[in-house]
C-alpha cells in the first residue's frame, strides 16, 4: 500500500541524479520483465522506479568507427534481431539475447536488465563475456567502463555503485575468421532457465584458434569467464585433445549448487558438453572447419 | 470397425459454440465476474508441513481498518472423525478439513483463517496480522517416510490393523488362485516402479465470487466441474440448505479432476455472510501449487508370470498412492484398471491409500489408472522380450475381449480392445525405421468410464430454432458435440441449436464432469428430450392435418405424412409448427432426468518413439501415435483434442514433472516455471486413430474418451527409453540430470 513514482527522464543525467538522490529504494525499469515480476511476488518493493527507455543513448544500436557496435543497455531483444548488420557479425550474441523467454518477453526483455538483474543463469551474459563486452556505466561521479565479468557480484548483486546506470555494451570489432555461439541446456525446449550456459567466441586463422572466450553461466554465483577453457583452445586446431582439454576446463572451473534445477554432478558435466558443442558452432561460423 | 456414416451432423467437426467467446477473449470465466460492493477474501496458510494449532488470535485483524470479516474452523460445519459422510467420492469429514484446518494444519499451504477487506492488499495484510500458536510437529512426505514403524503420525484416530497408521485404506480385487497362477508360469518378471505427486495443471486458478443476502439467499459464481457439487459442498460446510443456494457455473479454464472438490465456496460464503458483503476470492498460481490437489506419488510392485508361448497365467500388483493429508488416493483406479487389458486367470491387485504431509489429492484423469499402467505395461514389456515376442503380440494374445471377465468383476461386453492392438501393428509408425539412440515404445490403458445423474432440457423458440440445457461443465467440448447430436435428431443446421450449461437452479440435478461421463450421460438425456420434441412436433402436424399423429413422420427438419396413404399434405417445418404453437397446444419443449447406465470401459494403445541426447540425458518425444476406442465420435475434432492432451499430459508426467520438496518440507517449485509442464516445442505432432466400436448401450454409440489417453503414455515413453537405450526407468520423472545419472553409472 505504499505509494511507487514513476519518472520516465529523457536525459541520462536526469535519470542519474533522480535514481542517486533516491537512494536504495529507487529502481532502474528496463523492460521490466524481472522487475515487474518481482513486484508482484513481493520480493521487490521500489519506492521509485526510473524508466530508462525514453534516453536515446539508451535504446540505441550503433556502429563504432573501429567495426564495433555500441548496444544501449535499455534495447530489446526484437530489436536488436531487427538490426540488418547485428546478428551477422555476432550471432552468437544474438542468439543469447533472443533465448530470453518468449515472442512477448523479446519485446521488452534487454542485455542490459539481464545483466544488471543478475542472475548466474542469465542467458546474454555468457555470451557477452565470449564476446569480450565492454560496458558503459554513468554515476553521480560520471562514467566509466568495465568488462561485462565485472558487473554481477552474485545472485541479484551487482558491483555498480549507488546511483550507478548501465548506458551501453561495447563490442570490439571482429578479425576474419571469427565466430561466436551460445548455447544452453534447459530440460524443456523453451520456456525455461538455464541449467547451464555456454557461450563461446573465437578467431581462426588457417584452422588454427588464435583467440577464444568462454563464457559459463548457472554454475556458480556468477557468470564466469573460463581462461583455462580459452587458454585450451588458442594454438590448437580445435582437435579433439583440446576441447576435451576445455571442456575439462569448464567442469573444473564449476562451482555449482543442488538446487531445484539440478544437480552439482549434472552441471558439472554437462558444462563441459556444451563448450564442445558451442565451440563447434562458433568454429562452423568462424568458417575455419 | 463399425464406422457409421450416413449421419448429417454425428461425425461432423462443426464449429463449437464457446469459440468466438474464447478466442476473443468475451469468455466469462470466475474471475472476471465482479458484483457492487464487493469485497475480497484472502487465505493465511499454515507455514508448516505438521503442527498442532494451539490458538488463533485474530483480534488484530479484524481491527485493521477495511477488514469485514475473519472466518477459521470454528465457522465450518464440524465433521466428526468417526462417522464418514460421503458426496460423491468426497467425504466431507476429510473435506470440512481440508478446506481449513482444525485440530492440525497438515501440510505447508493449508488454509487456517481466511479475511475479507475491501482491498486485496488489506485482506493480504491482515492475514499477517493474525496470530497463530503453532506447535510444530515431525512431518512425513514421502511414502517410505509414512510408513516407516515410528513414522508420524497424521491421524492418531485413523487405525490400520488396529494400530495408529498412516494407511488409511486397502483395497483388494482378486479372481482366480494367484499362488497357483504363479506355480504354473514359467517365465515371472517381478518390478519395483515409483512416480512422483504431479498437478493437474489447469491454466485458470480456482476463482469464485459469492453474495449471501440477508435471509441466506447464496449466489455463487464459480470455476468448478460441477455447479451441483460446489452447492453441495457448500451447503453442507456452511450449513445454508441447497434450496437457498444457487450455484453459477463459469466458463472453466481446465480442470481434468482438479476442479472436482471445492476450496474457496465455503470460506468465501462464510465470508459474504458474515460481512453482507460479495467477496471474491481468486487463488494465485503458488496457492494452486502449494494446496490444490496434485493426483498421487506411489510406489507400486508388479509380477506378471507366462507361459513360454506368451499365455499369461497369473499377475499381481501392490500399489501405494499418496492421499496427501486427508484420506482418499485413488487406489480403485490402479487397482481395478492395470490388468483390465487382459484375460488372466489369476489375479490379485492390491491398493493401500497413504497418508502424508502433503495436499490432499484430487482427481486427475483416470484418478489412479495411469499410475497402475505405468508399472503393469511395463513388465508387460520386459515380458515381451524375455519371450522374445512382439511386445504388441503378447498383448494380443493376453487381450480381454467380449466375454472376457475382468479382475474388477464386470464381464466385458463388445469391446474395442483389440481392434486398438490391431491397428496399432498396421499403423505405419510401427513399422518406421530408427535412428541412433532412438527407440519404439507401446503400451496400453483402460479406464472404466462412468455414467450417472442428468438432466436436460430442449426447448423450441419462437422462431423455430433450438435451446438445448444441460447441467455439466462443459470441459472438453461437450456442447459442440451435444449441439451435433440435437441438430441430427431433428434434421436441422447444428447452427440453429445453441446449447448453455445451466445453473443449479435452472436445470435438473447433474452429476459433475468427470468420469467420461459427460456426453455419454448428456447425448442421452438430451436425445430423450429431443424425441418427445420430435413427438409432439409430430402430434401437432397431424392436428393441422387432422390425421393420425402415427400417419406423421419428422424427417429434415420438417412434419411428413408418413405414407402416400396419409393423404397429400406440404410438409410442416419447425419453424412453421413453432409459429402455430400458440394456437395449437403452447410451448414446445422436453427435459428428461436420468440415472444414465451403460457406460462401458474404454481402451487405448499407443506407441511412441524418443531419441535420448546421452550427452545431456535428455528425452525427447519424436512420433506418437494414440489409438484409442472412442465408441462414436460425435465431433471427432474434440476426441482428437481429448487424445492428444491427454498425450502431452503424460509426457509431462514422464519426462520432467514433480513436486520438489525443500528441506523444510515446502514444495519449491510451486510454479510453472520450475514445474516443468511441456510447452508446445517440446512435442511432436501427436498423431491420433479412432477405432469406432460403437457402445451398444447408447444411442449414438459414445463411450468417455476424455480420461483413456493418459493412462499408457508413461509407460510407453518408458519402453521407448529402453528400447532407445537398453536400459530401463523404474522411476519417474525421466528428468536429464536422472537419466545421465543412470547412464554414468551403468556405463
Ligand atoms: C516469461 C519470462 C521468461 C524469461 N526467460 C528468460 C530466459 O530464458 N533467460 C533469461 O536470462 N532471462 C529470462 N527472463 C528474465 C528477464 O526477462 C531477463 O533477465 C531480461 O533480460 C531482463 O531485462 P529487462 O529489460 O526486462 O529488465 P528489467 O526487469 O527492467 O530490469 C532487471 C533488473 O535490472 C535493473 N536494471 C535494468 N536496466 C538497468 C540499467 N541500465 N542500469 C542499472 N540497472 C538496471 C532493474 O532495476 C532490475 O533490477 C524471463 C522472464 C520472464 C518474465
Amino acid at each position: 500500500m505504499t505509494d511507487i513514482r514513476y519518472l520516465s527522464p529523457s536525459t541520462l543525467d536526469e535519470a542519474v541524479s533522480a535514481f542517486a538522490a533516491a537512494g536504495s529504494a529507487a529502481r532502474i525499469l528496463a523492460g521490466g520483465t524481472d522487475l515487474l515480476v518481482q513486484m508482484r511476488a513481493g520480493s521487490v518493493r521500489p519506492g521509485l522506479i526510473v524508466d530508462i527507455k525514453k534516453i536515446s543513448e539508451m535504446t540505441a544500436i550503433e556502429e563504432t568507427a573501429d567495426g564495433g557496435f555500441r548496444v544501449g543497455a535499455a534495447v530489446p531483444g526484437a530489436v536488436l534481431a531487427e538490426h540488418p548488420r547485428f546478428g551477422k557479425v555476432w550471432p552468437g550474441v544474438l542468439e543469447a539475447v533472443n533465448l530470453i523467454g518468449s515472442t512477448q518477453v523479446q519485446g521488452r526483455a534487454s542485455a542490459g536488465g539481464n545483466l544488471c538483474n543478475s542472475s548466474p543463469a542469465a542467458d546474454s551474459v555468457p555470451a557477452m563475456i565470449a564476446a569480450g563486452a565492454i560496458v558503459t556505466v554513468a554515476g553521480p561521479n560520471g562514467r566509466r567502463e568495465m568488462p561485462v565479468e565485472a558487473v554481477p557480484a552474485g545472485p541479484g548483486r551487482t558491483h555498480l555503485k549507488p546511483g550507478e546506470i548501465l548506458v551501453s555494451f561495447t563490442l570490439p570489432p571482429r578479425p576474419p575468421g571469427s565466430g561466436d555461439a551460445y548455447l544452453r541446456m534447459i530440460p524443456r525446449t523453451e520456456m525455461d532457465i538455464a541449467v547451464v550456459g555456454c557461450g563461446v567466441s573465437l578467431t581462426l586463422k588457417g584452422g588454427v584458434c588464435t583467440t577464444a572466450r568462454v563464457g559459463l553461466g548457472a554454475v556458480a554465483p556468477t557468470v564466469l569467464l573460463v581462461e583455462a577453457a580459452a587458454k585450451a583452445l588458442v594454438g590448437s586446431k580445435l582437435d579433439d585433445a583440446a576441447l576435451s582439454a576445455a571442456a575439462s576446463a569448464c567442469s573444473a572451473a564449476c562451482r555449482p549448487i543442488d538446487d531445484k534445477r539440478g544437480t552439482i554432478a549434472y552441471r558439472t558435466k554437462i558444462a563441459g558438453v556444451l563448450l564442445k558443442r558451442t565451440a563447434a558452432i562458433a568454429a562452423q561460423r568462424a568458417g575455419g572447419n | 470397425m463399425n464406422v457409421i456414416t450416413n449421419n448429417k451432423w454425428i461425425g461432423q467437426r462443426t464449429i463449437r459454440p464457446d469459440g468466438v467467446d474464447k478466442v476473443t477473449g468475451r469468455a466469462a470465466f470466475a474471475a472476471d465476474t465482479t458484483m457492487p460492493g464487493m469485497i475480497w477474501g484472502k487465505i493465511l496458510r499454515s507455514p508448516h508441513p505438521h503442527a498442532r494449532i494451539k490458538s488463533i488470535d485474530t483480534s488484530k485483524a479484524l481491527a485493521l481498518p477495511g477488514v469485514k470479516a475473519v472466518v477459521t474452523a470454528r465457522d465450518i460445519v464440524d465433521f466428526p472423525v468417526d462417522k464418514s459422510v460421503m458426496l460423491g467420492i468426497q467425504d466431507m469429514r476429510w473435506m470440512c478439513r481440508n478446506v481449513m484446518a482444525r485440530e492440525k494444519a497438515l501440510f505447508p499451504g493449508h488454509p487456517v483463517a481466511a479475511v475479507a477487506a475491501t482491498t486485496e492488499a488489506i485482506a493480504a495484510k491482515a492475514c499477517e496480522l493474525i496470530e497463530v500458536d503453532y506447535e510444530v510437529l515431525p512431518w512425513a512426505i514421502e511414502i517410505d517416510d509414512a510408513l516407516k514403524a515410528d513414522a508420524p503420525i497424521l491421524h492418531e484416530f485413523n487405525k490400520f490393523e488396529g494400530k495408529p497408521s498412516n494407511i488409511a485404506g486397502k483395497l483388494e480385487v482378486k479372481k482366480g488362485d494367484i499362488a497357483q497362477g504363479f506355480k504354473e508360469a514359467e517365465v515371472v518378471i517381478e518390478r519395483t516402479f515409483t512416480t512422483r505427486p504431479v498437478h493437474q495443471g489447469y491454466i485458470e486458478p480456482h476463482a469464485c465470487l459469492i453474495s449471501v443476502a440477508a435471509d441466506n439467499k447464496t449466489t455463487i459464481w464459480s470455476s468448478s466441474q460441477g455447479q451441483f457439487m460446489v452447492r453441495a459442498m457448500t451447503s453442507y460446510l456452511t450449513g445454508i440448505p441447497q434450496s437457498d443456494i444457487r450455484a453459477i457455473p463459469a466458463e472453466i479454464g481446465g480442470g481434468f479432476g482438479g476442479k472436482t472438490i471445492v476450496y474457496l465456496e465455503p470460506l468465501a460464503t462464510l465470508l459474504a455472510k458474515k460481512s453482507g458483503r460479495p467477496v471474491k476470492m481468486v487463488m494465485t498460481r503458488e496457492e494452486v501449487m502449494r494446496a490444490t490437489g496434485p493426483t498421487s506419488g506411489s510406489k507400486s510392485t508388479v509380477k506378471i508370470g507366462a507361459k513360454k508361448d506368451g499365455t499369461i497365467v497369473a499377475a499381481q500388483g501392490t500399489f501405494y498412492l499418496q492421499a496427501g493429508a486427508l484420506p482418499g488416493s485413488p487406489i480403485r483406479g490402479a487397482v481395478g484398471c492395470s490388468f483390465s487389458p487382459y484375460d488372466i486367470p489369476n489375479v490379485l491387485s492390491v491398493g493401500y491409500d497413504v497418508l502424508s504431509n502433503r495436499s490432499k489429492v484430487a482427481a486427475y484423469r483416470a484418478p489412479g489408472a495411469p499410475i497402475g499402467a505405468f508399472a503393469v505395461e511395463c513388465v508387460m514389456d520386459e515380458l515381451a522380450s524375455a519371450l522374445k515376442m512382439d511386445p504388441l503380440e503378447l498383448r494380443l494374445k493376453n487381450a480381454a475381449r467380449q466375454g472376457t471377465k475382468a479382475a474388477h468383476g464386470p464381464v466385458f461386453p463388445r469391446i474395442g480392445y483389440v481392434e486398438t492392438l490391431e491397428a496399432a501393428k498396421a499403423h505405419p509408425h510401427y513399422a518406421a525405421p530408427l535412428g541412433k539412440l532412438q527407440g519404439r515404445g507401446v503400451a496400453s490403458g483402460f479406464w472404466f468410464n462412468a455414467g450417472g445423474e442428468s438432466s436436460a432440457q430442449v426447448n423450441i423458440t419462437e422462431d423455430g430454432n433450438v435451446v438445448v440445457t444441460t447441467g455439466h461443465p462443459d470441459i472438453g467440448g461437450s456442447r459442440a458435440a451435444i449441439a451435433n447430436v440435437c441438430a441430427e435428431l431433428l434434421g436441422i443446421d447444428y447452427r440453429r441449436v445453441s446449447v448453455l450449461i445451466g445453473d443449479t437452479a435452472t436445470v435438473g440435478f447433474s452429476n459433475l464432469t468427470g468420469g467420461s461421463r459427460v456426453l455419454f450421460a448428456s447425448a442421452m438425456v438430451v436425445t430423450q428430450s429431443t424425441e418427445k420434441v420430435i413427438t409432439t412436433l409430430r402430434e401437432r402436424a397431424a392436428k393441422i392435418w387432422e390425421i393420425d399423429p402415427e400417419a406423421v413422420k419428422w424427417e429434415n427438419g420438417a412434419a411428413h405424412p408418413a405414407s402416400p396413404n396419409a393423404g397429400q399434405f406440404e410438409p410442416l417445418t419447425l419453424a412453421e409448427l413453432a409459429a402455430k404453437a400458440p394456437q395449437m397446444g403452447g410451448p414446445i419443449g422436453a427435459g428428461v432426468q436420468l440415472n444414465t447406465e451403460g457406460a462401458e470401459g474404454g481402451f487405448g494403445t499407443h506407441i511412441c518413439d524418443v531419441e535420448v541426447d546421452v550427452e545431456l540425458g535428455i528425452v525427447r518425444v519424436i512420433r506418437y501415435t494414440a489409438v484409442q476406442d472412442v465408441g462414436r465420435a460425435v465431433h471427432p475434432g474434440y476426441v482428437e483434442g481429448q487424445m492428444q492432451g491427454g498425450v502431452a499430459q503424460g509426457i509431462g508426467w514422464a519426462l520432467n514433472e514433480e513436486y520438489i520438496y525443500n528441506r523444510d518440507g515446502k514444495v519449491d517449485n510451486p510454479g510453472f516455471l520450475d514445474y516443468r509442464m511441456p510447452v508446445c516445442s517440446d512435442l511432436p505432432m501427436l498423431d491420433t486413430v479412432m477405432v469406432q466400436v460403437p457402445n451398444p448401450k447408447h444411442p449414438q454409440g459414445v463411450k468417455g474418451v476424455g480420461e483413456v489417453p493418459l493412462v499408457p503414455v508413461m509407460a510407453a515413453v518408458a519402453n521407448a527409453v529402453h528400447n532407445a537405450l537398453g536400459k530401463r526407468f523404474y522411476s519417474l520423472p525421466m528428468s536429464p540430470p536422472k537419466v545421465l545419472a543412470t547412464l554414468e553409472a551403468e556405463g
